[in-house]
């Protein structure tokens, strides 16, 4: 028994490594009746995930857990920050090739927007209350909501459903990236209610991949320009693609941050002829892709050394891309 | 060819200073060349205030009821963009500030107003307001203090005349932006002379296809 808690997801807030009540296992557990006393392998999940408000003895809260899980089979998100810019990447996964692909990152306000994995309507949802709280704040107090007090909005929010009988978790996790005067910040929001700023950040399925390829190179994003952020942005998307083709239709690209002169270049989406423009450079410059295998630290200085030169391409470009996209181009 | 201007009232409960005038003044497309839509329209700083890129509000009287009229305006134009993504056309948002105004109906907004812009075929558009939101798309308006002195010459001058006239006479004459433009510093510069609460400066907003901008010009001081 013990072995199957192991097995179970690790989770932030279980400070148990064993089974205090193991010897409580063995009585039947009385919701399910007595029948499947006897046959049933026992695992302690079944027997406390019912509601969202019961406890397992181990002190876990089964259900946001498996709100989490949720999270974790959504396509891939990424969002990598540097001092002065904020960059959300996601890949575009459609249900079938006839359909149109969901919309994972939005836009809530001119200095934030979330990229989201999960449940998308649940994400679209938040969004919605984001936005809401954006707009009640600028109203308010003629300033945009700090991104902090967005992340802890949204996790306020979300600790709601994970406390009330009738409710259940979102089972959304949001990149949230935002500018404000102290800068350019990413925060991952849980399910859970928790969140906590980041660097950088991938979530989603095969998202382990992208992140072990931010790990390596996270120390140096604070002083990326944003062309190189929106650059790893891809590389780490085309991590989670996992051999898949990286082009303009299953990837959406989105900046925010603030130019070197000082303006605030709004939350916008990349438009996906830039995108490919970039995509392009990128595997003109790098003829492996990016290695998974962290030895290749040769071929990684290599790529830094090529992207600038690859960046010279679409710099002619630069300065209309950001004015190329109509206003409302989302 | 129409033109729309708006006057302004002293605010009721602020501080004595002298207010400047508002105005604003719209003129329709030629219609030789309908692809040369144009429209000219002033409103004053203190009033004026761009909503979506075509369209622009101007109100005279209370600044308290005007300003919060303004932001709660603005803050449903932002999420009309975040839900329909785009930017709200200038007769939604006619139809918006007619809602909003007549919401309080039974403790209303002391607003006049004046919406101008373009609408979704690029014409001119200039809708009028009373304070609980009746309105009406016109060729032009003015509101406020020095409306009734306004009014009339705007009506002299581009009013379409009566179709009841025999030989029948061309109903519109077209108004060149700059034509507009001087007719709205002509009627301000009247209206100055004679309404006490008229004068200082106005502001006038042109907006064609081609954008949206904005003159200051100076009126008498006293």
């Amino acid at each position: 028994r013990q072995q199957k808690e192991e097995n179970s997801t690790p989770e932030p807030y279980s400070c148990y490594g064993h089974a205090p009540l193991a010897h409580l296992a063995s009585s039947p557990d009385r919701r399910r009746g007595e029948s499947r006393g006897g046959r049933r392998p026992r695992m302690f999940r079944n027997q406390y995930d019912t509601d969202v408000t019961t406890w397992s003895p181990q002190g876990r809260l089964f259900q946001v857990e498996y709100a989490m899980e949720a999270v974790k089979q959504g396509s891939a998100c990424v969002g990598l920050r540097s001092a002065t810019h904020a960059v959300l990447a996601a890949a575009n996964k459609s249900a079938n090739e006839l359909s149109s692909h969901q919309r994972k990152v939005f836009r809530v306000a001119d200095h934030a927007g979330v990229a989201l994995a999960g449940l998308t309507a649940d994400g679209r949802v938040l969004s919605r209350f984001l936005r809401n709280e954006c707009i009640n704040h600028a109203f308010v107090y003629d300033a945009p909501l700090p991104v902090s007090r967005l992340a802890l909005r949204l996790a306020d929010k979300a600790q709601v459903c994970t406390q009330r009988s009738w409710k259940r978790p979102y089972g959304v996790g949001l990149l949230v990236a935002g500018l404000d005067e102290s800068g350019a910040h990413l925060y991952y929001n849980c399910p859970s209610g928790n969140y906590f700023e980041y660097q950088a950040f991938a979530i989603g399925s095969r998202s382990q991949a992208a992140k072990t390829y931010l790990e390596r190179r996270f120390e140096k994003f604070n002083a990326y320009t944003p062309d190189e952020l929106i650059k790893d942005a891809l590389s780490a998307i085309k991590e989670t693609l996992q051999g898949e083709k990286l082009t303009s239709s299953n990837c959406t690209i989105a900046i925010v941050g603030r130019k070197e002169d000082g303006t605030v270049e709004p939350f916008s989406m990349i438009d996906s002829k830039r995108i490919q423009e970039i995509i392009d450079s990128m595997e003109a410059a790098d003829e492996a892709p990016a290695a998974d295998v962290p030895a290749e630290s040769s071929s990684m200085q290599e790529d830094r050394g090529d992207a600038p030169a690859a960046r010279d391409a679409p710099a002619a470009d630069e300065p209309a891309a950001p004015d190329a996209p109509a206003p409302m181009d989302i | 060819c129409r033109g729309a201007a708006t006057g302004s009232t002293r605010t009721t409960a602020g501080p004595a200073w002298p207010s400047p005038a508002r105005t604003t003044a719209w003129s329709p497309p030629t219609p030789a060349s309908p692809s040369d839509t144009t429209s000219s329209r002033a409103s004053t700083p203190r009033s004026a205030s761009c909503k979506a890129d075509k369209c622009v509000i101007a109100s005279s009287g209370f600044q308290g009821d005007i300003k919060a009229l303004q932001k709660n305006l603005a803050a449903r134009e932002l999420l009309y963009q975040h839900q329909h993504n785009k930017r709200m056309s200038c007769p939604a948002m006619a139809q918006l500030l007619s809602n909003t105004l007549y919401y309080k109906r039974f403790f209303p907004y002391y607003a006049f107003n004046v919406l101008g812009g373009l609408d979704s075929e690029g014409k001119g558009c200039v809708y009028s307001y009373d304070a609980v939101g009746s309105y009406e798309r016109t060729g032009y308006s003015a509101q406020g203090s020095g409306s009734t002195l306004i009014m009339p010459v705007l009506d002299n001058q581009l009013k379409s005349p009566s179709p009841l006239l025999v030989p029948a006479r061309d109903a519109v004459t077209p108004l060149s932006e700059s034509e507009a433009v001087d007719l709205v510093k002509d009627v301000f510069a009247s209206a100055t002379e004679r309404d006490i609460y008229t004068g200082d400066k106005v502001e006038i907003v042109v907006i064609n296809k081609a954008g949206t901008r904005r003159e200051y010009i100076e009126l008498r001081k006293d």
